[in-house]
């Protein structure tokens, strides 16, 4: 198997995330986003960092780099691509997920580890988790605030496509669990179809004891036996 | 013989001034010249021999600091210190101000400190892996440090998280003391192999100059002069033009560029542009490599019209740096460039006449001899008198304020909620802390914790100042600074091995200034020996000073460790209820500069506590064999809040699940003093009781005082330290409210709710 990791100018957690993949063997392989063509590739990761600077908005210069006409092709064909916050939010840009992410509702930066409940495990991303499962992993962002309106909410959440919210340690949805402000405390959510997600946390900083949780680890791991499972 | 520039003002005893040189700096110009200078090469000179970049007043003092040890790979003299550190690792590292540009524009002053430290280190050859910052305000009850504070943290927050260097600790500290001076230090560490290592010289004759990265505009003009210079009352707009403005994500693109040009063998030299951009980097190149340089301000890439050679050389534009290529490889460079977005441009040769030499064109408009212009920089040793003032402070008696003023609950809820002691997570959660997956301990604990990749190693680093003890008797003072650095490594499990220090201080033209630096250098000095920890570089900051009232005198200390064993990490807060509770070191009744006096009498006043540095070192000693044998469970110093506050904060935790705690203090001390002095010189650590015998043999070997006080208590119960006479006792969870919520209640006010 072969995953592609995307690097833009300005991608700073492009490293961590490769680190992730080959934890599981994955083979992941930095792809510049001046290249051009995924053929052979798996799967698609957009990483975290800050994109050209989040220059205009987070994500809207990057999402006009000239690999993602090959990333939404891709992704139109049904294969499985994952955007991890700035990640994510050049997914939205792209219009390959519904909604947008804003600035976070405390107006600051928020770094720290939250609570996620896994409500979907049937996506290439959550196959190794269980439903409701309560899951920590660091965040690291200035706009997760996630929003759409109201028509989008609805359908989103009318079709099953919300994968992680912020929950407390017990897996209770409160304000207080809650660290951005995004509408319904979606942290993490796919397409209709079900081979994009997007979500505003960490995992690939979850996946060693003595950084504090390995709980992202099971993302990769569902990644690897969705691919294997396929090719079978 | 170089004309004067048409357009250019006439050189006069008052222009000379306005450039922060005296009389006799100017006649040694002249006399090094040969002739009159330029008005361009006279700004070259007012830069380089500015106090920021000529260390004039400080330099005869620094030369008696120790630097040398097997482990050190590069002392002073670059850009950054550079330790080896196992496994053919060696850590970069150094810390940085940027005092006076935040006092004027906090966040793009807070920054572009960072951002200049940043390059120091990937100057070097060395991959960023962790910024600490160690900030000081005036009491955070007025609108003015509000915006202060906020601002400096957002600035620092912003361009680090954009580059991807987490933040792994740092200190905030609010004081009168700091009211009209803000000090900004930024301190950054980089890791890479033995062999990557670069230095910044310019060698090879005809080897082209390359400027690198973002172009060269008009901002921070002068800005190595305005930091060697007090504020007033006119600071403010006034000196906003000399303040540098930044942008992260250029300086991302340059770090990618910088270590794929470091690594393709294309260069023989690189430095950063910093303070007093081009004429710095290009001039200190020169006089390293014992070479010349000449360049063309014409080739040089702007971003604004009409700039004149003066502008060009002394401009402190952000995000640039000045590379020495082999020659022919020029293309090389360019094309590496490229793939970053960014430019590189020729803009002069190395030369092997001596000679720093500009061009505007075709016309020489400055030329100067290389090594005077860095080598000749008069250095100058003032006289030093303690004021009679801080005599009679130090000798205050401190008796009544021993006497309890009510409960002493409330007076530990107090001092728990005062924003000296108080948690400090509404900064570093505006800060990423584990990008880069390599943090092992974030801020809030005794030193943050990077691990090495592909080894079983980490590096622990902390930043370490008391500003009021320094104050009340500096050479106390800095010696304490020494042993809490040393203190906070140990209690992670890291061995000291070198510093990096940030000296900040009034004008040391004034004598009872120079007295407080040259007492805080002894001091420092002398616990560097002590503790086995050389000094491989670091940033004096003078003329900390408002409407002539200065700073406490602040020598941060920025010390680093080396942990053999990641397995071996000791956590700062409790982990099990029923550990047992011990404090290593004793405690005694030096109240002086203590937080509690600041808080109930509003004072800084008496003798600093006492260090004893075979004492230290053996509490290290002690507490890493400790660690070595895996016998704690937790490992936290004694510092601001005395020993109440260092139990508290252990049993806190990162408030996530508080222990309670049952502890007993038998001295025979007046209760506020064993509760609340910040004797040096103590550990509180907490083990399995199964363990506390060997604790206490372990100790005893190393002639260090030991006696378990108490138990943790249960998560969520209560939080008691009973003395001889009186008692602290409240719900441990009520105690976390304090703590968590002092800082966010002030800057948020009463109708946002924390997080």
């Amino acid at each position: 198997m072969r995953v592609a990791v995307i690097t833009f100018p300005g991608s700073n957690c492009d490293y961590d995330l490769y680190k992730a993949a080959q934890q599981v063997e994955a083979s992941p392989e930095f792809i510049w986003h001046r290249e051009r063509g995924l053929d052979g590739y798996d799967a698609v990761l957009l990483p975290g960092g800050f994109s050209y600077g989040d220059y205009l908005r987070a994500g809207a210069i990057a999402r006009m780099s000239p690999i993602m006409e090959d990333v939404v092709a891709f992704a139109e064909r049904g294969g499985p691509v994952l955007g991890i916050c700035n990640g994510f939010q050049i997914l939205c840009e792209a219009g390959l997920l519904p909604g947008a992410l804003m600035r976070n509702n405390v107006l600051k930066f928020a770094s720290k580890d939250v609570f996620l409940g896994v409500e979907r495990t049937d996506t290439p991303f959550t196959t190794a988790y269980a439903k409701d499962q309560v899951l920590r992993i660091p965040i690291a962002h200035g706009e997760g605030n996630y929003e759409a309106d109201r028509e989008t909410l609805e359908r989103i959440e009318g079709q099953g496509q919300v994968v992680f919210r912020y929950v407390t340690s017990e897996g209770a949805r409160t304000d207080i669990a809650n660290p951005n402000g995004s509408w319904h405390d979606i942290a993490g959510l796919t397409n209709s179809a079900g081979n994009v997600l997007g979500m505003m946390p960490h995992p690939e900083r979850a996946m060693e004891e003595l950084l504090g949780s390995t709980d992202g680890t099971g993302v990769f791991t569902s990644l690897v036996a969705s691919l294997s499972a396929a090719v079978s | 013989m170089v004309d004067p520039r048409e357009g250019d003002p006439e050189i006069t005893a008052e222009l000379v001034a306005d450039h922060g040189l005296s009389e006799d700096e100017y006649e040694q110009i002249k006399r090094i010249m040969g002739r009159t200078p330029t008005f361009t090469e006279l700004g070259v000179f007012s830069a380089m021999w500015s106090e920021h970049c000529g260390y004039k007043n400080s330099r005869p003092l620094l030369s008696l600091l120790p630097t040398q040890a097997p482990w050190v790979i590069q002392g002073p003299g670059e850009n950054a210190g550079v330790i080896d550190v196992g496994e053919g690792y060696a850590l970069a590292f150094k810390i940085e101000s940027h005092n006076h540009p935040s006092a004027v524009e906090p966040y793009q002053g807070a920054a572009t400190g960072v951002g200049g430290i940043l390059r120091d280190i990937f100057t070097m050859g060395a991959r960023p892996v962790a910024i600490l910052d160690s900030l000081r305000f005036g009491d955070l009850d007025t609108g003015r440090v509000k915006y202060l504070f906020s601002g400096v943290v957002s600035g620092v927050g912003d361009y680090g998280n954009c580059m991807g260097v987490p933040n792994i600790g740092g200190e905030v500290v609010f004081d009168r003391g700091y009211e009209g001076n803000p000090i900004v230090n930024a301190m950054c560490l980089g890791l890479m192999k033995h062999e990557d290592l670069i230095t910044a010289s310019a060698s090879g004759d005809g080897n082209p100059l390359m400027a690198v990265g973002a172009r060269t505009g008009r901002d921070g003009i002068h800005g190595a002069t305005f930091a060697s210079e007090e504020l007033s009352e006119d600071s403010d707009e006034s000196s906003r033009p000399r303040v540098q403005v930044g942008d992260p994500f250029t300086e991302k693109l340059l770090l990618e560029a910088s270590l794929a040009l470091i690594a393709s063998g294309a260069i023989s030299g690189i430095q950063d542009m910093g303070a007093a951009g081009i004429t710095s980097s290009a001039s200190e190149m020169a006089g390293r490599g014992g070479s010349g340089v000449e360049i063309d301000m014409a080739l040089v890439p702007v971003r604004e019209p009409n700039m004149t050679p003066y502008e060009i050389l002394l401009s402190e534009s952000q995000e640039r740096m000045l590379v020495v290529a082999e020659k022919g490889k020029e293309s090389e460079v360019v094309r590496i460039l490229e793939k970053w977005e960014l430019e590189a441009k020729v803009i002069g040769r190395v030369t092997s006449d001596g000679r720093f030499r500009v061009l505007e064109g075709g016309r020489t408009v400055a030329d100067i001899p290389a090594l005077p212009l860095t080598e000749e920089c008069p250095t100058y040793e003032r006289e030093g008198v303690e004021g009679e003032d801080i005599i009679a402070l130090r000798e205050m008696d401190l008796s009544e304020h021993l006497i309890p003023r009510g409960d002493l609950t409330k007076s530990f809820l107090m001092l728990l909620g005062s924003p000296n002691v108080a948690s400090k997570q509404w900064v570093y959660h505006q800060y990423d802390t584990t990008v880069r997956t390599s943090t092992v301990v974030r801020p809030g604990a005794a030193s943050g914790v990077i691990r090495i990749r592909g080894t079983n190693r980490a590096v622990a680093a902390t930043t370490d100042c008391n500003g009021r003890f320094v104050y009340l008797e500096p050479r106390t003072g800095a010696l304490g600074a020494m042993a809490e650095a040393a203190r906070n490594l140990v209690c992670v499990g890291a061995t000291p091995t070198a510093i990096t220090n940030n000296l900040n201080f009034g004008n040391p033209l004034k004598p009872h200034i120079y007295y407080q630096f040259r007492e805080a250098v002894g001091g420092m000095s002398d616990a560097c020996e002590m503790f086995e920890t050389p000094v491989t570089g670091g940033n004096v900051s003078f003329y900390n000073e408002t409407d002539g009232a200065a700073i406490y005198p602040t020598p941060v200390i920025g010390m680093v460790g080396v942990i053999e064993d990641v397995s071996k990490i000791t956590a700062q807060a409790f982990q099990n209820e029923g550990d047992d509770i011990v404090l290593l070191g004793a405690n005694t009744a030096e109240m002086g500069g203590s937080e509690y006096l600041y808080v109930t009498a509003d004072l800084v006043a008496g003798a600093p506590p006492a260090v004893d540095l075979l004492g230290e070192r053996a509490l290290q000693h002690c507490v890493l064999a400790l660690i070595h044998d895996r016998l704690l469970s937790s490992a936290h110093d004694c510092s601001e809040g005395g020993l109440a506050c260092a139990i508290a904060e252990s049993a806190l935790g990162n408030g996530e699940a508080p222990f309670g705690a049952d502890v007993t203090i038998k001295d025979d001390l007046a209760p506020v003093a064993a509760l609340f002095a910040e004797s040096q010189g103590r550990v509180v650590i907490s083990c399995d009781p199964s363990r506390t015998g060997e604790v206490l043999r372990i100790a005893e070997r190393h002639d260090v005082p030991a006696l378990k006080i108490g138990n943790v208590g249960p998560q969520g119960g209560a939080f008691r330290i009973t003395l001889h006479e009186g008692s602290v006792e409240c719900g441990v969870d009520e105690a976390a409210s304090v703590y968590f919520g002092a800082i966010p209640a002030i800057m948020n006010g009463p109708t946002a709710s924390e997080t």
